[in-house]
């Protein structure tokens, strides 16, 4: 397949199911054609079950914030091929540095749907423990975890023994295209290219950094950076699931055999708005979300399992099922979060160990707090010694 | 706090002879001696930074650790300050104890992203679930002479953020000891090594023992009764030359090395200017909102009925770092101290 930039130039990128839901078979695909095709009938109705899921804790979670439940939300609506597809292509010791939008991977990786949501409540800065899940809790600085990714993926190489290049791990991290600008994601990419560091750049190109599409991020396409850093780099239609499992499967793999690091473009599109106080009808046009609902990715991997006999009204209905389920134990444990912890807690984990200003803060304001405010402290230098006057 | 009696002599006449285990050292060769006892001390501890391997760094404190340690200990990294941070934010997420080399004070901004937005917050936006036992060594601080952006003292903006602690030592031991401290330590710490003292020479305990003390704990380096000074890092020596000019005076003064700016030893500092009843704090830094202001404004609010005389500062200027030919003007020096003590004791 072949797409255009807006200057009708055209970009190779790999598909292995194309918008109307069929297998394609372009020459020169085969290798990821062979990827696509172990995955198992079970494989793909786990991917769609979980596409599914992830758009409706999309919705769920933006119903939640028009009611007040969440201070923002930013969905992942129309990049679900791209999470889950490339998240089954992650094994359990390999480590994820997420941005702020992948729902999808969070829940292939298992985390608690509720712990997913702490940080967009506003009760938690992250929402998760990262060494229980091989996850990094999201980060907001644009770009900043892509050198935390590269950071960890050379620990990884210091960690493997001489006969073993690598220990098998893994590390991949999620950016955007807007992400593509920033000197952070750059330097990420000279450091894991010198190093041949373990781990694989993915991009996920929504086109629209907030309100600025990707012609203010680029002139060339967007994988091509990784090509100029010296690694191999690949642009795949992201709204297919089929070809980001295989290329991410790939570029994994060479991480794991010590061949360093990898850029895979996944090219999809942001469906919705930026975050729920985004209105998107302000700099695109209805024309444009309308092109891309006629490839929104769960359609097509749901019409190619259908026709594979992967799919019916019965597993259809136990999806549906799956997802009142998520969406009642969100409604539930989002409102349990009220008050979050006590406001005192502020004054934990600022530093490992005790810190005089902290500790002076929080002894401060817990006296207060309890309505006992300490004296001040010029009435304790009056009977000092040498301090009365 | 510690004593006088406790600490090492470095400043007065006779000093003593080194004793067993005890060297007599540049402070940045003691500062290579901590590096080289830390990593030998734990394997996870690496150095990164711009040419600090086979080179030894631009001023020669990580010299012949490459060697010794291997390039995946002592790693050359690409020209990137950003880069440097952020990948020991990662190594330290695998475990790994990284202390980084930013090559002169003004090249530290690029990294301050890294620094303050990430570094400083991991470990609390996990809720102590990681840790961030990474080192910033920064040589700081002018008088030697430099081009633009190798003279300045941007500690401030770093005491400002929470979740760093900010250190500078003031003599060879100190920096031999605060630096295994600051890598032993679970916390970020950003150590800043005063490059006008790199080679100034003392006694250093190469058995001295590695606790907490010198990142939470300021030391009176010389007691007296009249004056405190407050000092740290390169204006901790300007410091005790002003206590023994205005002993010349008959003036006695107290002489406290902070050595760490985040978190700040009141106690240490109150507890002097009880007994003195004036306080004059000096920084390379500019004065206007940096430390000085810190401390003035937490010995106003503890020691208001000690204070014979407002507490006073001498500092850099609001104005750029100067140029060299004239960064001696903008310096605290002997004169300017001594100024602002005749101030003090005019009230």
């Amino acid at each position: 397949m072949t797409t255009t930039n807006g200057s009708n130039e055209a970009i190779p990128t790999l598909q292995l199911l194309d918008p109307r839901g069929s297998r394609v078979t372009t020459r020169g695909t085969k290798g990821y054609r062979d990827r696509a095709a172990a995955l198992t009938t079970e494989d793909l109705r786990g991917m769609y079950r979980d596409m599914v899921l992830t758009r409706r804790f999309d919705d769920e979670a933006t119903s939640l914030q028009r009611q007040g439940e969440l201070a923002l939300f930013a969905p992942a609506r129309g990049q679900e091929a791209a999470q889950v597809g490339s998240a089954y292509a992650l094994r359990t010791q390999d480590y994820v540095f997420p941005s702020y939008r992948e729902h999808g991977v969070l829940h292939v990786r298992g985390l608690d749907p509720v712990d997913r949501l702490r940080f967009f409540r506003g009760s938690d800065h992250g929402g998760w423990n990262p060494t229980q899940h091989n996850t990094a809790v999201y980060t907001i600085v644009i770009g900043a975890h892509a050198l935390h990714a590269v950071g960890y993926a050379m620990g990884v190489q210091r960690d493997a023994t001489p006969h073993d290049k690598h220990d098998g791990t893994a590390v991949i991290t999620y950016f955007g295209d807007g992400a593509t600008s920033q000197g952070d994601v750059n330097e990420a990419m000279v450091y894991a290219a010198v190093n041949e560091a373990p781990v694989v750049f993915f991009l996920q190109n929504n086109q629209w950094a907030i309100s600025e599409p990707t012609t203010r991020q680029t002139r060339t396409p967007l994988y091509r950076r990784g090509e100029a850093f010296g690694m191999p780099s690949l642009r795949v239609d992201g709204n297919d699931v089929l070809a980001v499992y295989a290329a991410t499967q790939e570029a994994l793999e060479r991480a794991r055999n010590g061949e360093g690091p990898s850029f895979i473009e996944a090219f999809t599109y942001r469906m919705g708005a930026h975050t729920t106080s985004d209105d998107p009808t302000r700099y695109r046009t209805s024309d444009q979300e309308e092109e891309w609902r006629r490839r929104d990715p769960i359609d097509r991997l749901g019409t190619l399992l259908r026709a594979e006999g992967g799919l019916d009204d019965d597993f259809e209905a136990e999806i549906k099922a799956a997802g009142d389920e998520l969406g009642a134990k969100l409604r539930t444990g989002v409102r349990a979060l009220d008050g979050g912890p006590a406001v005192s807690s502020t004054f934990d984990d600022v530093y490992a160990t005790p810190h005089g200003v902290v500790a002076a803060e929080r002894a401060w304001y817990e006296a207060y707090d309890a309505g006992d405010p300490p004296a001040p402290q010029y009435a304790i230098a009056e009977s000092a010694q040498g301090g009365a006057r | 706090m510690t004593t006088m009696a406790e600490r090492t002599q470095t400043t007065s006449g006779g000093a003593p002879e080194p004793a067993s285990g005890t060297q007599t050292l540049t402070m940045g060769k003691a500062i290579n001696e901590g590096l080289r006892a830390a990593m030998r001390r734990d394997d996870k501890v690496m150095l990164m930074g711009e040419d600090i391997g086979p080179l030894g760094g631009v001023f020669r404190v990580t010299d012949g650790l490459q060697a010794e340690f291997g390039e995946r200990r002592v790693v050359d990294t690409p020209l990137a300050e950003s880069g440097i941070v952020g990948t020991a934010i990662g190594l330290a997420m695998r475990g790994y104890r990284p202390v980084c080399e930013i090559q002169f004070d003004g090249f530290v901004f690029p990294a301050f992203n890294q620094i303050t937005t990430q570094l400083a917050k991991i470990h609390n936006r996990t809720r102590g679930a990681v840790q961030m036992p990474v080192v910033i060594r920064i040589p700081y601080g002018g008088g030697i002479g430099g081009v633009e952006h190798h003279g300045e003292s941007p500690e401030a903006l770093f005491a400002h953020t929470a979740g760093l602690r900010v250190v500078s030592p003031s003599t060879p031991q100190d920096a031999y000891t605060m630096i295994q401290e600051a890598i032993a330590s679970p916390d970020p710490v950003i150590y800043f090594e005063p490059k006008s003292r790199y080679w100034g020479k003392g006694p250093v305990d190469l058995g001295a023992p590695v606790g907490t003390d010198t990142l939470n704990a300021a030391q009176v380096v010389r007691q007296g009764t009249d004056v405190t000074l407050v000092a740290y890092g390169p204006s901790t020596v300007t410091a005790l030359k002003t206590a023994d000019a205005l002993a010349e005076e008959g003036r006695s003064a107290e002489v406290i090395d902070l050595r760490a700016i985040s978190p700040i030893d009141t106690a240490a500092v109150v507890a002097s200017v009880r007994k003195t009843g004036r306080c004059v704090v000096i920084h390379e830094a500019p004065v206007f909102f940096g430390a000085g202001a810190e401390i003035a404004a937490r010995v106003t609010e503890e020691c208001f009925y000690a204070l014979e005389a407002p507490v006073l500062r001498v500092g850099g200027f609001h104005t750029p770092y100067p140029v060299a030919k004239h960064e001696h003007e903008y310096l605290p020096s002997v004169d300017r101290v001594l100024d602002a003590v005749d101030r003090a004791f005019a009230h």
